[in-house]
């Protein structure tokens, strides 16, 4: 069983719902919010949304599936986005994952016993000019080598 | 003589507060336009400018307005900040840097238009721009800039920031409608086009962040100093985003026009040290490929297409003579055989399928007749498709294979 959402939460949502003039709409913000609280969203939480949305669960698993930041899985407790796209290819982005790898142990995916770190490969992010570069949660990193992505992860307590 | 238009205040530290920004002569577009013109004035004068579009096909704004049917429901603006064409970096320093730049536009285009909601659809990565937006038009609520009765004009105006979640496919325009609405990024046969049937069955405008940001200055300025700034049948600057093999990756904001090879040799510093020149993707990563002695170009709209490529986002990638095309085509098909919404069979198997083979060519299994079955494939996916995303991953597939083929063919 995953928590209900708290009021402080369900506020939120309400707020939310209110900018727009179909519920519905308010599926993909309110799932970011629930991540944001859960780190994940669970079976649990998405017939949550629906109950809350007044749609099916199955619509809410349609776009839970459909968009690749939204989680159903537990990830550690650093999510660890590397780029693995062009400009960054160009800058030795493979050279880099293939460190990050090493050093934690685990592939692209996965996430380390500790539960504390998660690597995923993922797509342009948008910092073309910083390559390779890389998320950290939602904190950016760039122009990495493996110096840089030595003292970016030691920090991370 | 050209000027920096959108980024000149990119250096002002403070300039994405509104305090800072009004006092750096901010908001005055937009009360000329609520207070001294009137909505088909405004039009008129963003279709004099031959505004095209920043997002990716270059439609001209103004026309795209005038779609908009004189009918009694609800209109709404969205201004595409999903950034997701891989090279394209540019909407991140308009938001991060100048957000009230882009509510002027947003409140300008509305009024025009006669939209009361305006939603700005920006990637999920982007969650701490997300936030300083939040803040900038919660400022601008309170000084009266949105809200109801705007500068007591009558016009109300609310704007709502809408985070995607990760999906290159959310940026076409109606796959980003089907997300705002709470669904998978599907995109939506056209016609109907957004213009009549757009969010919620509504009229819509979908406007790239780059363009809207241009409105306040065309409107302070004027049709004619825009398209000054710019070709005549094409106005103004676009923010170039360089990235790969240069020596300083960054945007670089030019007159359109602006020759590829100044851009590379002068804007960004050239090639980084001790590496050579062997490709150049000119206008995010859906744009077919020149080679070393093509960039001697234009960088405009009908220049790319004569050059059988395409101007696109403006991102300009550069490939050095060290790396391996098929490597560059390993990246583009993952890309896409990712991305690939799945709606369509040529698109989803069609990708699926050449990044199958592409992945087997790097391992040293390809065979002779593998790069003419991709070129089969990618040829099928072209023009058979649902929405552009098809032939965005089809066009720099069969411009690779073809300009490349010795090399790729020295890989088997
Ligand atoms: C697959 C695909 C992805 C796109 N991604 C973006 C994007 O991230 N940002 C954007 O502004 N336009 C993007 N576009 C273009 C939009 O569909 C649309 O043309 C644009 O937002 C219109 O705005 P504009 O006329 O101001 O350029 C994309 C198009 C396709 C086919
Ligand atoms: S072309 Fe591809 S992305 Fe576009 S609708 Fe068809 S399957 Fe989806
Ligand atoms: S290619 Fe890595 S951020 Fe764009």
């Amino acid at each position: 069983m995953s928590p209900e959402f708290s009021e402080k939460i369900q506020k939120k949502i309400k707020e939310i719902v209110a900018r727009y003039p179909q519920k519905e709409a308010a599926i993909l913000p309110v799932l970011h919010v629930a991540q944001q609280e859960f780190g994940y969203i669970s079976s649990e939480e998405e017939k949550q949304v629906a109950g809350i949305l007044g749609v099916k669960p199955i619509r809410v698993r349609e776009v839970v599936t459909f968009y690749t930041m939204l989680n159903r899985e537990p990830v550690g407790k650093y999510h660890v986005q590397v780029c693995s796209n062009l400009s960054c290819s160009l800058l030795g982005a493979e050279k880099l994952i293939d460190y990050l790898k090493q050093k934690l142990g685990v592939e692209p995916g996965k996430t380390t016993k500790d539960k504390k770190f998660t690597l995923s490969l993922v797509e342009c992010l948008g910092a073309c000019e910083q390559a390779p570069c890389m998320m950290v949660n939602f904190e950016y990193y760039g122009n990495l080598d493996k110096k840089k992505i030595d003292k970016i992860l030691d920090d991370l307590k | 003589m050209s000027e920096n238009i959108l980024t000149q205040q990119f250096s002002l530290e403070n300039v994405f507060k509104i305090d800072e920004y009004v006092k750096q002569g901010g908001y005055k577009a937009v009360r000329k336009a609520l207070q001294e013109m009137k909505p088909e004035e405004i039009l008129e004068e963003v279709k004099k400018a031959n505004l095209r579009g920043r997002g990716g096909a270059g439609f001209p704004a103004g026309v795209k307005w005038g779609f908009v049917p004189p009918v009694d429901k609800p209109k709404y603006l969205c201004v595409n900040a999903d950034e997701g064409e891989p090279g394209t970096f540019k909407d991140r320093y308009i938001m991060s840097h100048n957000p009230h730049m882009l509510f002027e536009g947003i409140i300008i285009t509305s009024y025009c238009v006669g939209i009361h909601s305006a939603y700005i659809y920006i990637r999920g990565e982007y969650e701490s721009i997300a936030q300083r937006l939040e803040e900038g038009i919660s400022e601008a609520y309170k000084n009266g800039f949105l809200g109801k009765n705007i500068l007591n004009s009558g016009f109300d105006l609310d704007i709502i920031v809408h985070r995607g979640a990760g999906a290159y496919i959310c940026g076409e325009e109606t796959a980003l409608l089907e997300s705002l609405e709470g669904k998978r990024g599907n995109p939506r046969l056209k016609p109907p086009f957004p213009a009549s049937v757009g969010l919620f069955q509504c009229p819509t405008v979908i406007n790239n962040v780059e363009t809207i940001s241009n409105i306040p200055h065309i409107i302070l300025n004027g049709a004619e100093w825009f398209v000054g700034q710019g070709l005549a049948k094409d106005g103004g600057t676009r923010i170039f985003g360089v990235s790969g093999m240069v020596e300083k990756p960054g945007i670089y904001e030019l007159p359109i026009g602006t020759s590829l090879k100044d851009i590379i040799n002068v804007h960004a510093g050239g090639m980084k040290k001790g590496k050579k020149l062997k490709a150049v993707i000119p206008g995010g990563m859906s744009a077919p490929v020149l080679k070393a002695d093509e960039i001697d170009i234009k960088m405009d709209f009908d220049s790319l297409v004569n050059a059988e490529s395409m101007l696109g986002s403006a991102a300009i990638i550069v490939i050095d003579t060290g790396t391996s095309m098929l490597d560059v085509l390993k990246v583009i098909t993952k890309f896409y055989s990712h991305e690939s919404c799945g709606q369509c069979t040529p698109c989803r198997i069609g990708t699926s399928w050449i990044n199958k083979i592409v992945n087997r060519m790097v391992e040293g299994k390809g065979s002779k007749k593998d790069i003419d079955n991709i070129v089969r494939l990618a040829s099928n996916i072209l023009g058979h498709t649902l929405c552009p995303l098809g032939d965005a991953a089809a066009m720099p597939i069969l411009s690779l294979t073809k300009k490349y083929r010795k090399e790729l063919e020295s890989r088997l």
